[in-house]
């Protein structure tokens, strides 16, 4: 690429050589993050160590108006760190230092590079941990989390990154320091921080994360129930809520899913059930048998065919782990799977789980499925072989059907992955072009040039317009008639 | 029927009319002076939904909050972030709008942690609909929460979805006696341990807790925090600033500082709430004095009712998030007309 060189020579200007990557094979590892089905060569690849050379980065890449697209440990499962071709892609994996632990104020200020997983075990000696906890969390880091509004398996309860981050630090696109949020509970003004979290890296570049430290529950303890049908699976979910239970976590994996698991982990699972439901207690010992004994009465009423609890942390960290390696597990009994991410209102998951049922059938594909169950969040996984350029055809086809029915029962795309490219079209389809003109408002505000990775989470009306005339040629519904929420 | 506000505000726009969102009035002594042609909204009232197994609530503006409260309560649920209502004409609208929380705020979220979704008009006439009706959603920006405090200065909220939560079965208030210093400790100690805490406050020597929650943990959490009975009736007092402290003519200031923030050296009498996190203060220092020591704190500082506003309702900010508040501003009400200088005198 023409352009190349001038980029290379004004960020070694500032930056050792090393921390400016510029030959293929240096840049090739960046070239897709967690969802590979997309990728894409960095024109140039910055891996800063400080906060001035960030600065220093932005302001080279505004001056030069070239694209920045910030990644942090590349496990984003919706393309949102795919690099632009044409501008800079910023690493931020260096940033990897806990600034401070404050036990008794209850916060830990971290880098962006810092992994979920490594708060939670630097606030463990105080007897606090940090909540939100996605699946990929031995390795996915808290700027990626906070760029997504990461979820987990306890987010019923305990919240998602939005609930769990008090301030963030960083600079605009131009370089200029901004600060949202802080170690109060609110700051003056519009609460930027709520729009930043989530906003997939298209606001602000982030060097500096404060977040929440809740004290570690004394005790908890889980339950297995089985169920002959997953419509009734998800009708003890709802039962469990009617009682007036908050469960720590509530989630369900159908045959399939526990099928692949249990080959892969030996989690224990009731490998007979149409569906099994994972309900967590936590609390003081008093409380967690008093709720554990109420769920189970619940969960027997709504006709669980078999329940086991666990009786040590050893055990309880067992029946998780099959959860937590669904993925995976998957991945060892398909060449490829492509993991969906819609939220519905729990009420319909037998109606979607039947739809999906029956997708399977006109796609030809396999799709065992994942589901916080407490919070309505489907994680639908679509088996396939990427070497096959038909089928990869129609997983696509498959999960944009998924996708839109999401939409159609009053739920959404994404709970927790994110739209970066991959949901990109789907967008269209919850939002109508006001909206969509709204956002591309507020990115604007923030990002007038709009550099900062361009191209992730809110569609162009022009490709909205074509992906509408796509599916009427398909002989589909135009979207502009589907329900909406 | 939302059309009469659209086109309300799509003939305020043309003409530059400023209006005046306004529910039920019980907030308009908050914020800086009110001004422009009231916008009633409270004939656009009534619940659109609400399934308590799903725990959303999907509501109007004009709803008035007690009867939201009320409805919640018969299937035993509330909204967790415990709104004042500052009056009995209090709307949903304006809770959200307002953005105030209650004593439950530092134990359960704040309000913009419970919006799932909202319907906006926004300062061209349009409606728009973002977030939802489900627990996660991260498609799109997070618009919704960024109206809970906005003061309707980015568009009338006409319908907003929360979560919501069953009410804990059990709660209990208990007294204890302490100094400021030592109470500030103490409660950020509680905070530090699995204890059911769902609300503190200090003033005047004596510390007060609630615990919320199963009844074995409420029983157990008691027993280790000691101290005498207390009557549940002061988290209201204190919520609708009815407590013996907030009369006086004195201007209030809230204060919201981190929890651990060392005692506030001001003249003038101090309460505190949210586990240290929030302390009142009433106070005839000047806005000055009172605005840097809770920046020096780590905090700022809101002239919360008071006879003379010039100082401005809000602590001023720093350039680049004053530039982006304009731009925002101008993003969602381009003609300026939408409770001007509510939030900040320049726009």
């Amino acid at each position: 690429m023409g352009s190349r060189l001038p980029v290379v020579n004004a960020l070694r200007g500032f930056l050792p050589a090393r921390a400016v990557l510029h030959e293929e094979e240096d840049t090739r590892p960046y070239e897709c993050d967690g969802l590979t089905a997309y990728r894409q060569l960095p024109m140039v690849v910055a891996l800063p160590e400080t906060e001035e050379q960030v600065q220093q980065i932005l302001k080279t890449c505004f001056s030069l108006k070239i694209p920045v697209v910030p990644r942090g440990a590349g496990t984003g499962l919706s393309g949102g760190a795919l690099p632009p071709g044409d501008g800079v892609l910023l690493s931020m994996a260096k940033f990897m230092r806990a600034v401070r632990v404050d036990p008794a104020a209850r916060v830990a200020v971290v880098q962006p590079g810092v992994r979920n997983a490594a708060i939670s075990e630097l606030a463990a000696p105080h007897g606090l941990y940090y909540a939100p906890d996605p699946s990929s969390q031995i390795a996915c880091t808290i700027g990626g989390n906070v760029a997504e509004n990461s979820g987990g398996v306890h987010c019923l309860k305990y919240g998602l990154t939005l609930h769990n981050v008090l301030g963030v630090r960083g600079f605009t696109v131009e370089g200029e320091p901004i600060a949202l949020g802080g170690e109060a509970l609110d700051s003056p003004g519009y609460d930027l921080l709520a729009l930043a979290i989530g906003s997939e890296g298209m606001l602000m570049v982030m060097t500096e994360v404060t977040v929440k430290l809740l004290p570690k529950a004394q005790s908890a303890r889980v339950i297995m129930a089985s169920f002959a049908d997953v419509e009734k699976a998800g009708d003890a979910v709802a039962k469990i809520i009617a009682a007036g239970i908050i469960p720590a976590g509530l989630e369900m994996m159908d045959k399939p899913a526990t099928r692949a698991v249990e080959e892969f982990v030996g989690a224990g699972y009731d490998l007979e059930a149409a569906a099994i439901l994972l309900c967590e207690s936590d609390g003081s010992a008093e409380e967690v048998e008093d709720e554990i004994a109420r769920m189970k009465a619940v969960l027997e009423g709504a006709g669980a065919t078999r329940m086991t609890v666990s009786r040590d942390e050893a055990e309880r960290l067992r029946f998780w782990s099959g959860r937590k390696a669904a993925f995976p597990a998957v991945g060892r009994i398909s060449p490829d799977y492509y993991c969906m991410d819609g939220t519905i209102p729990r009420k319909r998951l037998g109606e979607v789980l039947n739809f999906i049922a029956a997708l399977e059938k006109k796609y030809g594909l396999r799709c065992p499925n994942v589901f916080h169950a407490g919070d309505g969040n489907l994680h639908p996984l679509i088996l396939f072989d990427a070497n096959d350029a038909g089928e990869l055809d129609r997983t696509e086809r498959f999960a944009a059907e998924v996708l839109e029915k999401c939409v159609a029962v009053g739920g959404t795309i994404t709970g927790e992955h994110g739209v970066g490219v991959e949901k990109i079209n789907q967008m269209c389809v919850q939002f109508r072009p006001d909206e969509l003109e709204l956002f591309r408002a507020v990115k604007h505000a923030f990002d007038p040039a709009g550099l900062l990775n361009p191209g992730k989470a809110v569609p162009t009306l022009a490709r909205c317009a074509e992906y509408g005339r796509m599916h009427v040629h398909g002989g589909k519904l135009p979207h502009a008639d589907l329900p909406r929420f | 029927m939302i059309e009469p506000f659209q086109e309300r505000i799509r003939e305020a726009a043309a003409s530059r009319t400023p209006l005046r969102l306004r529910g039920g009035g019980s907030k308009d002594f908050y914020g800086n002076e009110p001004r422009g042609e009231v916008l009633d909204t409270r004939g656009y009232a009534g619940i659109v939904s609400y399934e308590p197994t799903e725990l959303v609530v999907t509501a109007r503006c004009g709803t008035p909050l007690p009867d939201l409260e009320e409805i919640l309560g018969k299937e035993n649920q509330f909204l967790p972030f415990e709104p004042p209502h500052f009056g009995p004409g209090a709307t949903l609208g304006g809770c959200i709008a307002a953005g105030l929380a209650g004593p439950r705020r530092a134990a359960a979220g704040a309000v913009r942690d419970f919006v799932l979704g909202a319907k906006l008009i926004d300062g061209r006439g349009r409606v728009l609909q973002f977030g939802g009706a489900v627990m996660k959603n991260v498609a799109g920006y997070d618009v919704s929460r960024l109206l809970a405090g906005s003061l309707g200065t980015l568009g009338l909220i006409a319908e907003v979805s929360l979560k919501v939560l069953p009410r804990p079965p059990s709660e209990r208030t208990l007294r204890l006696e302490a100094g400021e210093g030592d109470a500030l400790a103490t409660m950020n100690r509680w905070a530090g341990q699995p204890l059911p805490v769902s609300a503190s406050a200090w003033h005047e020597g004596r510390l007060f807790v609630r615990l919320s929650g199963a009844e074995p943990a409420v029983h157990a959490a008691a027993h280790r925090i000691g101290g005498e009975a207390g009557q549940a009736s002061l988290w209201s007092e204190l919520k609708e600033q009815a407590h013996p402290f907030f009369a006086g003519a004195e201007p209030l200031w809230r204060v919201s500082l981190p929890s651990t923030a060392a005692p506030l050296q001001l003249p003038g009498r101090q309460l505190i709430e949210w586990g240290g996190a929030l302390r009142w203060l009433k106070s005839d220092a000047s806005s000055a004095a009172v605005r840097e020591a809770a920046v020096r704190g780590g905090g700022h500082a809101t002239l919360f009712r008071a006879t003379d506003k010039s100082a401005g309702a809000f602590t001023p900010l720093d350039p680049v998030n004053a530039r982006l508040h304009k731009a925002l501003k101008a993003a969602f009400d381009p003609a300026g007309i939408l409770n001007p200088g509510r939030l900040y005198a320049d726009f």
